[in-house]
């Protein structure tokens, strides 16, 4: 419990980060941008998880413990999806991922 | 004494088979001719020791042979009654079997060595040369139904790849073709018949079904079928099997046909072995069908006796020299089956078994002896047709000799060993039915008749004008003809009786001079009669070939059997069952599949643009889903 801030604001906060993060994953044409965009998902979760062990359950740590979690596999997801940029950049000097669209029917 | 060894007997051909099928094409093709000859003849004499010492060495003397199994073999158990073993079973029957397979077989081989050479596929001659004479010899040794029927296969196949060794010939590759269809349709209805018999007894073993007086049957004595009891349902069912195998009216047609293949193959397998192992399991099975089922034994005798008195007819009209030679071996067989149809069990009733044992063992080398005669004969004039050949005797000076041997043989003149195995089948036929006998006595006649028809027209008759002189064949092929015409002659020595009988007991049999005599005076006859009509060309035969007009001429063609089975084929199964159902087929089950398949492909054409390629898209779709689901659980549930 923060004196002074009710739950609601970490949540607007929170709501507010997880659709601008979809919108970014579908509308923006930068895969660097759209890696951006799932971190910025990811992240409105951490909140999430961090508040709502702050508030309802403030003698316990699960929450705290999921994030720190969720931060270690966002790093390795990270790692594997540069991996995976660097590659595409390699084989079509660009990075717009409209134009990488090989694998379909 | 110790018979473990005769395990050796049918698994040297096999591993001879085995090297000579895998490595015969890189080697000279002599060697695997030399390797098969050895091995077989090892396994000849591994069956002469084996014979000598159950049949004489230890001659058990009035208590009457046992049967030994040297090794048994638990192979599969399906209960704890219904075990199927595999093993080696040593009794009077197989160890007799054992010599004749082993000795025409050999014989066979070394005559190959000359017949074949320089033949495309030598080795591979040889290779099924052994793969047969390993499933005949594991045929006779089975110690139970099921493992006989494995082997009774096996021969099959060796029996088909050998007619169509000149795969290359249509005629060949239709004959063999025909054999198997044929002998595969009988020996469905010998499974039929196993499956039965073991039904009702819950065994396979030979030991336990031919025990006299055993107790197994007992619960099938309320059972029957359509007025017949079940176990003569099933020995009648087993004995489709073995007529399949041994060529009786009506599944003979495959066996003339046969003739497509090379001569040494029809010495070996369609003569002296594979077709008398249907007899064979006839006498297997012989107490079961004589206690159990004496209809079916009736049946045997009067299929044996029709099949010998039709073959003979039809072998006076053919051309062929070998298919006159095949329908001769079809009467015989006949003769066989019709001994065992009429014999009691033991002792003196007993006579027929033992007759159509001996008549077996003997007629193996008679019947080998005029194949490989006939052999090398066709090596000399390189034609089947007797119009083809005449007055060979001049070149072929030892041919001619053991041809003459035996023919004097098959048509039952003494002391030739086929008088006496003949002999005892009309005294067995004799004490039993008279009809059955007056036919028989019929048939000697006709032997007689019909193979001096073929002696005197090719060694005798008109000279032909030859392409080349023929000349005599090389030695390896006339000293099998030498060993085989010394063993027609001398086997009617062996004291039969007290070698082979149902019971296993050795019996005495009475010398009947009036049938013995009888039976001669009609063999001459029939001889006699082919001197007046063939020794010197003459115009009589076309003549009374004239006059009989259309009952030689449906003579001349089999009484038109392979036509009536055409029919049946071709017009009324394949017209009227075949063709609907192939359209039901075609049509119905494809069509629904197919249907199916088309379907499947139109809808997802017209699908396939979802996958687009475009991450985003999918994406969008994801939580536009998401979305959706959420709504729905808010609003609607």
């Amino acid at each position: 419990m923060i004196q002074g801030i009710p739950i609601y604001h970490f949540l607007v906060v929170s709501t507010l980060m997880f659709f601008i993060g979809i919108c970014g994953f579908i509308i923006r044409h930068n895969l660097i941008t759209m890696l951006m965009s799932v971190e910025l998902i990811l992240n409105s979760v951490n909140i999430n998880f961090v508040v709502f062990n702050r508030y309802l359950f403030p003698d316990q740590l699960q929450g705290h413990f999921f994030t720190l979690f969720i931060v270690g596999i966002a790093a390795a997801e990270v790692s594997v999806a540069i991996a995976l940029i660097i590659n595409i950049y390699r084989r079509f000097n660009h990075i717009e991922v409209e134009k990488v669209s090989q694998l379909r029917f | 004494m110790n018979y473990s060894y005769t395990l050796l007997i049918p698994l040297i051909p096999l591993v001879v088979f085995l090297i000579t099928g895998l490595f015969g094409m890189k080697w000279k093709p002599v060697v695997s001719g030399w390797i098969g000859t050895a091995g077989l003849g090892l396994s000849f004499l591994l069956s002469i020791v084996t014979a000598l010492s159950y049949f004489f060495i230890n001659h058990p003397g009035e208590a009457g042979f046992s049967a030994i199994t040297p090794m048994n073999i638990k192979w599969l158990a399906f209960t704890d009654t219904l075990v199927i073993h595999l093993g080696i079973l040593l009794d009077p029957i197989s160890v007799m079997m054992l010599v004749v397979i082993t000795t025409v077989s050999f014989m066979v081989h070394i005559y190959s060595l000359g017949y074949m050479k320089g033949e495309k596929g030598f080795a591979r001659f040889y290779a099924f040369l052994s793969l047969f004479s390993f499933s005949m010899l594991g045929l006779v040794l089975a110690t139970n139904i099921f493992q006989m029927y494995i082997f009774w296969e096996l021969v099959g196949v060796s029996s088909y790849l050998l007619i169509g060794f000149y795969y290359t010939r249509p005629a060949a590759v239709a004959a063999s073709k025909k054999a198997f269809i044929v002998t595969r349709f009988a020996d469905l209805g010998f499974l039929i018949g196993i499956l039965i018999l073991s039904f009702v007894t819950g065994t396979f073993d030979f030991d336990k079904l031919t025990q006299p007086g055993t107790s197994i049957f007992d619960g099938s004595a309320s059972m029957s079928f359509m007025g017949l009891s079940v176990l003569t349902w099933a020995m009648i069912l087993i004995f489709m099997g073995g007529a399949g195998k041994s060529a009786m009216f009506p599944l003979h047609i495959w066996l003339p046909d046969a003739m497509e293949g090379p001569t040494p193959v029809s010495a070996l397998i369609h003569a002296a072995t594979m077709v008398v192992a249907g007899v064979y399991l006839v006498a297997r099975m012989f107490p079961v069908i004589h206690f159990q089922a004496p209809d079916a034994q009736i049946v045997i005798a009067w299929v044996g006796g029709f099949t010998s008195l039709f073959a003979a007819i039809i072998a006076i009209t053919q051309f062929d020299i070998k298919r006159v030679l095949a329908f001769s071996t079809l009467s015989q067989i006949g003769y066989m089956m019709l001994s065992l149809g009429v014999s009691g069990y033991g002792g003196e009733e007993g006579v027929g078994y033992m007759a159509s044992m001996f008549h077996l063992y003997t007629h193996a080398m008679f019947k080998a002896l005029l194949f490989l005669g006939a052999g090398s004969i066709i090596h000399a004039v390189h034609s089947n047709y007797m119009y083809d050949m005449g007055g060979l005797r001049k070149y072929l000076p030892i041919t001619h000799i053991t041809f003459l041997i035996a023919c004097l043989t098959i048509a039952g003149i003494p002391p030739l060993s086929g008088f006496f195995s003949k002999d005892e089948i009309l005294v067995a036929a004799f004490q039993n039915n008279k009809t059955l006998f007056a036919i028989e006595y019929l048939v000697a006649g006709l032997t007689a008749f019909y193979m001096f028809r073929l002696y005197f027209t090719v060694f005798w008759g008109k000279e032909r004008h030859y392409p080349h002189t023929p000349h005599e064949s090389p030695l390896v092929m006339t000293i099998p003809l030498m060993f085989l015409a010394f063993a027609s002659v001398v086997s009617g020595a062996l004291p039969f009786p007290h070698l082979v009988s149902g019971d296993l007991k050795p019996f005495e049999t009475e010398f009947h001079l009036p049938i013995a005599a009888a039976s001669v005076a009609i063999g001459v006859a029939g001889i006699l009669l082919a001197w007046i009509l063939y020794k010197k060309e003459s115009p009589l035969p076309g003549q009374i070939a004239t006059n009989l007009g259309a009952v030689y001429k449906t003579v001349y063609n089999k009484f038109y059997i392979d036509e009536i089975y055409l029919f049946i084929t071709k017009k009324i199964l394949f017209n009227l069952i075949s063709r609907p159902v192939a359209w039901f087929d075609r049509h119905i089950i494809d069509g629904f599949m197919v249907g199916i398949g088309t379907t499947t492909e139109k809808i997802s054409h017209r699908i396939k643009g979802l996958q687009s390629g475009q991450l985003q898209h999918y994406g969008f779709a994801f939580v536009a889903g998401t979305l959706a689901l959420v709504l729905i659980y808010l609003f609607l549930i």
